[in-house]
């Protein structure tokens, strides 16, 4: 076991942290802890230009192969510049969809031809997608989809037809990767196809969901018979899940470490309130707040041995507990917070209904231990994939 | 940043879990458990000669093996998990722990080569009645007198005190407070004027004793780094335990775990095992999550542990990864330890089956060395004061 990184990796860090220094400024400096979750409505405009200057610096898809404009950045090097870009307080990505999932999914499984339309864009900042996956009865029974998509010889396109929800950022985003049936007999994960469609369009329509926190940067997306060129179905129609599949792979890896230096900064903003209205001094919120650094502590050695565990290429226990652990430490954080503040807490910012960055952390937070598979799912797939037990039983009508 | 087990350790975890499984069975635990001695000697001297693991972190020139803290965790786990009952967490994890920080070169020379080879046990007496485990636990006292000391007091929860053949002994100059004033001495248990007595225990798998110094005159050879300035020294010996008996606690989670597994997927109810159903699913999920968690906070320690032994670049984090290690790891395998108990139904409740030694070593091993409350507070206060 080593913990340490080489002088090399040390180097890297350094170029990281200065190009960020001299770069996350002027019109920039605004955004600085600005548009993680809770706050993706923040600055879109200013958000999209900061992602096109990454690219120019040659930041973004660092752990992409160089051949479809990545740097081939290696696990160390990854891992160092989400700390690095998350201690500077540069802002939440607008771009990660493209980059994390988007991309990885073509670079796996796309064509050279659809590498080559879609890849450039993602790594110059140009380009944004999001992720059409949950449907109104398709949450957590992810493969329960009914949107349509059936090829029109005369067209030449493919037509889709349907309804996804909770996308996130769809108002603000070019592409959209959508999972639909293309074979209307089929059920479940059978019968799929992959699809990547523009989304300035006829057909398509975006409705933006009112949060709790106010704000919307969920979505609900309308497609009545829009339409996807014939060349950009992902696969062969009817192997849309395996590739869905493969694609939440990609989900799991090097940006945990850079969340988890966003969650310093909401503990560290925490602490600060407690030492300056004595609520410090209360044993309790003192046995609270060290038990939420120790979870984050902890979180970082489970994120530093996930990413080093290669044990046996077999089942990597500590990437299947990790989203139930940080999603559930992070609501207990929103908790915290509001303790912290006492009365405070209540206080808006402004009316009618704007946030402090705690308040809309409390707030949000409820999301987390529901999205990308609710707490209860996760406990699921631990226990069949993790421990053997024994899945649910098949519902038959 | 590699952090994985090498090789050599995956190695050392294999043939610890191989060798366990033989002799720390069922059987051999409930046989131990029952003496007053808590272990058997036949195994234990096996394990020092055909195994060596005693001598696992000990530097080379004492007769060691010259392996690092990680090799000793990787062993410790193992041993958490068969619920050894030997004298080696007090010989090694506590005694040697003691002399490798605070040891003069003639103690070390002397006592280290003699636990290596086998002939020596030896534990770590400080805490008093008031069942604290912090400088304020040292009540011994000690005075001087010529060139000599002369120790009074009565020590509690020494483990394995009633049997071990050295024992290292804090005591505090008269009228001293805190962290001022305390002294390390290596002792020969059968020094006149030392009182050893078994205190009977809930958990029988690992034993306790009190001992009381009675006047105990020691010589000046027999102190331990600086007199009245030991503290940081005793201190660091805590946080080494403390990652020590963590390493434990994950091997017991992760055995109750296992346990339980194997008894609700076989136990058959309205039709179907048991472990179909998603109560029960969901406590064995959130049992495996308290385990991993804690084995990442349980390496994680130990690698820290073996740069503050080295003076490495982490040494300075010893203190607060010991007490992440040791507070998680003591409410995760008393949490994991409880619902092990409560899937089990009614037959964990029973004295045949092996859970409730685990229940009750996870208690235990939960309460020495600081709970997960002391551990947190110690956290709180390098963030808060």
């Amino acid at each position: 076991m080593k913990l340490s990184f080489s002088d090399e990796d040390e180097k890297f860090r350094a170029e990281v942290a200065l190009w960020l220094f001299e770069n996350l400024v002027g019109e920039f400096e605004q955004l600085k802890f600005r548009g993680g979750p809770g706050d993706e409505h923040m600055f879109p405009l200013e958000r999209k230009k900061w992602e096109q200057k990454l690219a120019q610096g040659g930041w973004t898809c660092i752990g992409w192969p160089k051949e479809y404009g990545g740097r081939g950045c290696s696990i160390e090097q990854q891992v160092i510049f989400n700390e690095e870009y998350a201690r500077a307080g540069a802002p939440g990505r607008v771009g990660h969809i493209g980059e994390g999932l988007a991309g990885p999914t073509l670079i796996a499984f796309g064509s050279e031809a659809q590498k080559q339309k879609y890849l450039p864009g993602i790594a110059a900042g140009t380009a944004l997608w999001c992720q059409g996956y949950s449907e109104p009865g398709a949450g957590s029974d992810l493969a329960n989809v009914n949107t349509k998509a059936h090829f029109d010889e005369a067209k030449g396109k493919w037509i889709i037809s349907g309804q996804k929800v909770w996308t996130s950022l769809a108002h603000e985003s070019d592409y959209i990767f959508v999972i639909a049936r293309t074979n209307p007999n089929s059920s479940a994960h059978k019968g799929l196809g992959f699809f990547l469609m523009k989304m300035d369009q006829p057909g398509i329509e975006v409705r933006g969901i009112r949060q709790l926190t106010g704000t919307s940067e969920f979505n609900e997306v309308f497609f009545d018979q829009a339409e996807c060129d014939a060349d950009d179905i992902v696969g062969q129609p009817g192997e849309g899940w395996a590739i869905a599949m493969g694609l939440l792979n990609f989900e799991r890896g090097v940006s945990t470490l850079g969340q988890q230096m966003q969650f310093q900064n909401e503990l560290n903003q925490i602490i600060d309130i407690a030492k300056a209205n004595g609520k410090s001094q209360n044993p309790t919120i003192r046995q609270r707040i060290a038990d939420a650094h120790i979870g984050l502590k902890i979180m970082r050695y489970n994120s530093m041995r996930m990413l080093s565990d290669t044990d046996d290429g077999g089942l990597q226990k500590e990437a299947l507990i990790y989203k139930l652990f940080w999603a559930t430490w992070h609501r207990d954080l929103g908790e915290l917070a509001m303790d912290v503040l006492g009365p405070e807490a209540e206080i808006l910012e402004s009316g009618p209904y704007t946030l402090t960055r705690l308040q809309a952390m409390y707030l949000f937070v409820r999301s987390d231990t529901i999205y990308g598979g609710t707490n209860e799912i996760q406990r699921n797939i631990i226990a069949e994939r993790g421990l053997g037990m024994p899945k649910e039983p098949k519902i038959t009508a | 940043m590699e952090f994985s087990f090498t090789e050599e350790q995956k190695m050392i975890r294999d043939t610890a879990q191989a060798f366990l499984a033989e002799v720390s069975s069922s059987n051999a635990i409930r046989s131990a458990m029952d003496t007053e001695q808590g272990f058997d000697p036949q195994i234990w001297q096996r394990i020092c000669e055909e195994m060596y693991w005693q001598a696992i972190h000990i530097p080379e020139e004492y007769g060691g093996m010259g392996l690092g803290y990680v090799d000793l965790v990787v062993m410790l786990e193992q041993m958490g998990r068969y619920l050894l009952c030997s004298p080696f967490f007090s010989t090694v994890c506590l005694a040697s722990n003691a002399l490798i920080v605070a040891g003069t070169d003639e103690q070390k020379q002397q006592y280290l080569t003699q636990i290596c080879e086998g002939s020596l046990t030896a534990t770590l007496a400080y805490t008093s009645k008031n069942g604290q485990w912090d400088a304020t636990a040292v009540q011994g006292i000690v005075t001087t007198q010529g060139d000599d000391y002369v120790l009074n007091g009565t020590y509690r929860y020494v483990l394995d005190g009633h049997t071990a053949q050295l024992l290292i002994v804090a005591a505090r100059s008269e009228g001293s407070e805190g962290e001022q004033g305390i002294s390390l001495f290596a002792i020969d248990a059968n020094t006149p004027g030392v009182k050893r007595t078994w205190l009977p225990t809930m958990d029988q798998t690992r034993k306790q004793a009190e001992i009381v110094f009675d006047n105990v005159r020691v010589s000046s050879s027999q102190l331990m780094g600086e007199a009245n300035n030991a503290w940081p020294q005793l201190n660091k010996v805590l946080q080494l335990a403390a990652i020590a008996i963590a390493a434990e606690q994950v091997g017991g989670s992760q055995q109750v775990l296992d346990l339980t597994l194997e008894y609700t997927k076989e136990r058959v109810q309205f039709g179907r095992p048991i472990a179909g159903f998603q109560a029960v699913k969901h406590q064995a999920a959130d049992m495996m999550l308290r385990t991993e968690v804690a084995r990442s906070a349980v390496y994680y320690a130990a690698c820290v542990a073996e740069e503050a032994l080295s003076g490495g670049l982490l040494a300075d984090e010893l203190g607060e990864a010991a007490s992440v290690a040791k507070s998680y790891c003591s409410e995760g395998y008393f949490k994991n330890a409880g619902d092990a108990l409560q899937l089990h139904g009614g037959v964990g409740f029973t004295w045949e089956y092996d859970v409730h030694l685990y229940f009750k070593r996870a208690k235990s091993s939960e309460l020495f060395l600081g709970d997960a409350a002391y551990h947190r507070e110690h956290v709180a206060t390098l963030l808060l004061d």
